[in-house]
């Protein structure tokens, strides 16, 4: 289908694109690599008056590593995480997950801001943002605010994200030697979104793996911890692991899959997940 | 509203609504139908142009964000020869049979083989991922992108 009509502007600064922001309210939409936009666009499930086009704001394109912390702008492109070393060494639960994000063409394209600030309930990158304990940079007219990932993100395509700000950055600390991380998603296409998906990031300690957050996509509204399964994981007790699961994922049903048959692959993915983390920690 | 691009190396300069996306832009102002329009919404990959040399979905791009940009399409990466032995080996191996998926096709291998010079049918079958073919069952593409990645691994030597 063909995109509802509507005014575009190429905004030449981010303090242009907050005075434009403020003027048009919830009119205005937000437009960057638009590969998730596009879509919703071109499906008139979105039909906003104004896009504001960001696409321009390259000083929002950067990784930039300090120690053992990684600060990422809202407008490097999924191709860009894939192709960094850095991150590869030091936070290979993104390279990983990256990989699953749709296919080359839409990561050649598509921001991480873009994947955080539509929050789509089945995309890898929210989960990976949780399972990191990430923080995402919003600015607004009176400056940045910080908020937690696991705060950001509040239902299908919701977020804490206000109409007058703009995602601009992501934040990711702790990145040390010690860190550990499992990732696994089942699409019945690859790079099609998640029947069911899991981040998981650990700590290794003597012997095994602590501190351990769970993140499952695509069983709910949002990004789904598993807290319980996580604490049975990091006693390597798989079996509670996967009883925990039952109790604290209920999970969706859709054409693709049954709630019974994603509580099922979930589990499938915590042992799978668990095993790559577990091999990173030896 | 007034965009200018270079497509396929010539500026163009023309008039595009902002909701009309880059696929319909160069079919339908600038008569370039090799790229084909299938689902709109990014999944089946028959719209892929190069966009700053980089391949996209056409169809999720709109025309007025690719103002200023360097736009590929299928008629000018064939012209210039750039994957003559590619589109050899399509029809050498049957990769390619109602031919409305091909041009996506051999952009996206084309981007591939530009990456990664002797990439496993896995690999390849990954980064193909997202176009559809309806017709062939994909055997023949993967064997005829392997066949390409070789052959031109043998013409360096």
């Amino acid at each position: 289908m063909k995109a509802a009509a509507f005014d575009y502007v190429r905004a030449e600064s981010l303090a242009e694109t907050l005075r434009i922001l403020a003027e048009r309210g919830e009119g205005a939409r937000l437009i960057a690599g638009g590969q998730s936009l596009a879509p919703a666009l071109n499906l008139r499930l979105a039909a906003p008056d104004l896009l504001v086009d960001i696409g321009a704001l390259t000083q929002l394109r950067y990784i930039e590593p300090a120690g053992e912390a990684l600060r990422i702008g809202a407008l490097t492109r999924h191709v860009d995480i894939a192709r960094s070393e850095w991150i590869a060494r030091h936070c290979p639960l993104l390279t990983r997950a990256i990989a699953e994000v749709a296919h080359p063409a839409i990561r050649n394209r598509g921001t991480l801001g873009g994947s955080l600030a539509q929050a789509d309930p089945a995309a890898e990158l929210p989960a990976c943002m949780m399972a990191l304990d990430a923080v995402i940079v919003a600015t607004g007219a009176g400056g940045e605010r910080r908020i937690a990932a696991w705060d950001f993100f509040l239902g299908v395509y919701e977020t804490a994200l206000r109409a007058d700000e703009v995602l601009t950055a992501v934040e990711i600390d702790g990145l040390d030697a010690e860190r550990a991380y499992g990732f696994a998603e089942l699409s019945r296409r690859r790079g099609d979104f998640a029947i069911v998906g899991l981040a998981l990031a650990a700590r290794r300690r003597a012997g095994g793996l602590a501190e351990m957050r769970l993140v499952y996509f695509g069983v709910s509204d949002r990004p789904t911890a598993a807290p319980g399964a996580a604490a049975a994981l990091a006693r390597r007790d798989i079996e509670a692991a996967r009883a925990a699961l039952a109790a604290e994922l209920d999970p969706f049903a859709d054409a693709q899959a049954s709630s019974a048959m994603r509580l099922h692959l979930a589990g499938v993915l915590l042992e799978r997940a668990f095993a790559q983390a577990l091999e990173a920690a030896t | 509203m007034r965009v200018r691009m270079i497509v396929n190396g010539e500026p163009v300069t023309a008039e595009a609504a902002p909701r009309q996306h880059l696929a319909d832009f160069l079919r339908e102002t600038l008569g370039l139908t090799g790229t084909h329009i299938g689902c709109e919404h990014g999944v089946c990959g028959a719209c892929c142009v190069r966009l700053d040399g980089a391949v996209v979905r056409g169809c999720l791009t709109y025309a007025v964000q690719a103002d200023g940009a360097r736009v590929e399409t299928i008629e000018g990466i064939s012209d210039s020869g750039e994957i003559a032995d590619l589109q050899a080996a399509f029809t050498e191996r049957n990769a390619l049979q109602c031919g409305y998926c091909t041009p996506g096709m051999l952009l996206s291998a084309q981007e591939l083989l530009s990456e990664i010079a002797a990439p496993d049918r896995e690999t390849i079958r990954n980064h193909l991922s997202g176009n559809y073919c309806r017709c062939t069952g994909y055997h023949a593409i993967i064997d005829a992108v392997e066949a390409t990645a070789r052959a031109r691994a043998e013409a360096k030597r």
